[in-house]
């Protein structure tokens, strides 16, 4: 799926007010709820009919909402050339699929774009389903159609809404990438994410456990996946990190969830790591916990709640 | 007691003491399993272990750990010494193993007051 034009928003060179509007908004007000999808086990003949019926370049891989892969033309372009075209699409797809999530806000969606020149990204809800596509003409729709009504208040000399400073986080976001065996950086997104938690002056305790789970989960997707991200989001009353690598996914989640257990090697070992702790300790220092595996990839995802502050004395009228 | 009792041990020396050598340690902990430094370590202790690398000091400053105490006269690499300078972690290294370590640790804690 190469040669698509990046989006022409670089983050660190656009305008505020162009850059405020894409975090304001969320993939799925943007995103295209039909999905036009394949099977795996469709020929790659009738994807090509299916991309040319509905004039698309590339389509997921998927059944009953989940997804296992992504087709494009070149895959197409490449069967024709090399006489596999009536092959099942699984065996030629793409398995590890770069997604974005429904909830994130459309920035992420732009810097994809701009980091990974596909042409669309498959968008998955929190269960992990297929809902949506994203391509870089729903962003650049999405954005002209906001700028048209921002300059309409402009004209109109009226103010733009203003939100009012908070002295609470809201929906702050950092994003980090993890990558294979890349020990020495591991923890830095754990770092960042205690550093800005401690500049919300959230109770060091709570703290202390946001930062287990983080590290812990940076250190799985080191040792034990091919890489992957790790996000978090900070609001007024939680903060919620997110560790989803591209694979190779845990066997058995229930096994490995039992304190003790490790597929870890000696290297890993020998580092201190690989104790069969990692998952049982990430589980046990949060209030929600969530875990999702597949061959395509392991999701984990927790919080941590901030109880609520004390009630201010004498309300105000 | 203080970091710079941890000098009483066998080849006891301090590498890095940014913070001071008068900083007081209340407990310890003895682990070369950083997920169980991760989920036991208590406040203000010191580390007892041989796991000489930076991720050791990463484990150190979300566990609330003082002092990484290096058993065995590990070699401790500059960037680990780095990495403690910047969090205010406090290095150190014994010739003693774990045991040994542990409780002569053990009775210096047990002796301040």
């Amino acid at each position: 799926m190469g040669g698509s034009p990046a989006l022409p928003i670089p983050p660190d060179q656009s305008p505020l007010v162009l850059l405020d509007l894409l975090f304001k908004m969320r993939i799925k007000d943007v995103m295209s709820s039909t999905v036009i999808t394949v099977t795996r086990s469709q020929t790659l003949r009738e994807a090509q009919a299916l991309m040319k019926a509905n004039r698309i370049t590339g389509m997921p891989v998927a059944e009953d909402g989940r997804l296992f892969g992504i087709v494009s033309m070149d895959d197409i372009v490449s069967a024709l050339e090399g006489g596999w075209i009536g092959e099942p699409v699984e065996q030629h797809m793409t398995r590890n699929v770069v997604v974005l999530e429904e909830d994130m806000p459309l920035s992420f969606g732009a810097s994809y774009f701009e980091k990974y020149q596909f042409g669309r990204f498959p968008v998955l809800s929190r269960d992990n389903l297929l809902v949506g596509i994203l391509s870089s003409r729903d962003v650049s729709a999405a954005v002209l159609i906001e700028l048209l009504q921002e300059f309409g208040r402009l004209e109109a000399r009226l103010p733009a809404v203003q939100t009012p400073p908070e002295a609470s986080p809201h929906h702050i976001l950092l994003q980090f990438s993890v990558k294979k065996y890349d020990f020495e950086r591991a923890g830095k997104g754990t770092h960042e994410i205690k550093r800005t938690l401690t500049g919300f002056g959230i109770d060091p305790r709570l703290i202390r456990r946001a930062a287990v789970a983080s590290y812990e989960m940076e250190m799985n997707m080191v040792l034990h996946s091919a890489g992957g991200s790790l996000s978090c989001v900070i609001d007024p009353d939680r903060v919620e990190i997110t560790a989803r690598d591209t694979g190779p996914g845990i066997p058995n989640v229930e096994q490995a969830l039992e304190e003790g257990y490790t597929t870890a090697n000696e290297w890993i070992k020998s580092l201190g790591f690989g104790a069969g702790m990692g998952l049982p300790n990430i589980r046990r220092v949060s209030d929600d916990f969530a875990i999702q595996s597949s061959t395509a990839g392991t999701q984990v995802r927790v919080a941590i709640r901030f109880p609520p502050p004390p009630a201010p004395e004498g309300k105000p009228a | 007691m203080t970091l710079s009792d941890l000098e009483t041990l066998p080849g006891g020396r301090i590498l890095q003491a940014e913070m001071g050598a008068k900083t007081a340690i209340h407990d310890a902990c003895a682990s070369d399993m950083l997920s169980d430094v991760m989920a036991h370590a208590p406040d203000d202790s010191v580390l007892i272990t041989i796991q000489a690398h930076t991720n050791t000091v990463a484990v150190a400053t979300l566990a609330g750990i003082r002092a990484i105490l290096v058993c065995h006269d590990r070699p401790v690499p500059p960037e680990m010494l780095e990495a403690a300078r910047r969090e205010q972690i406090a290095v150190a290294v014994t010739s003693a193993a774990q045991y040994e370590a542990s409780w002569r640790i053990h009775a210096l804690l047990a002796a301040s007051p």
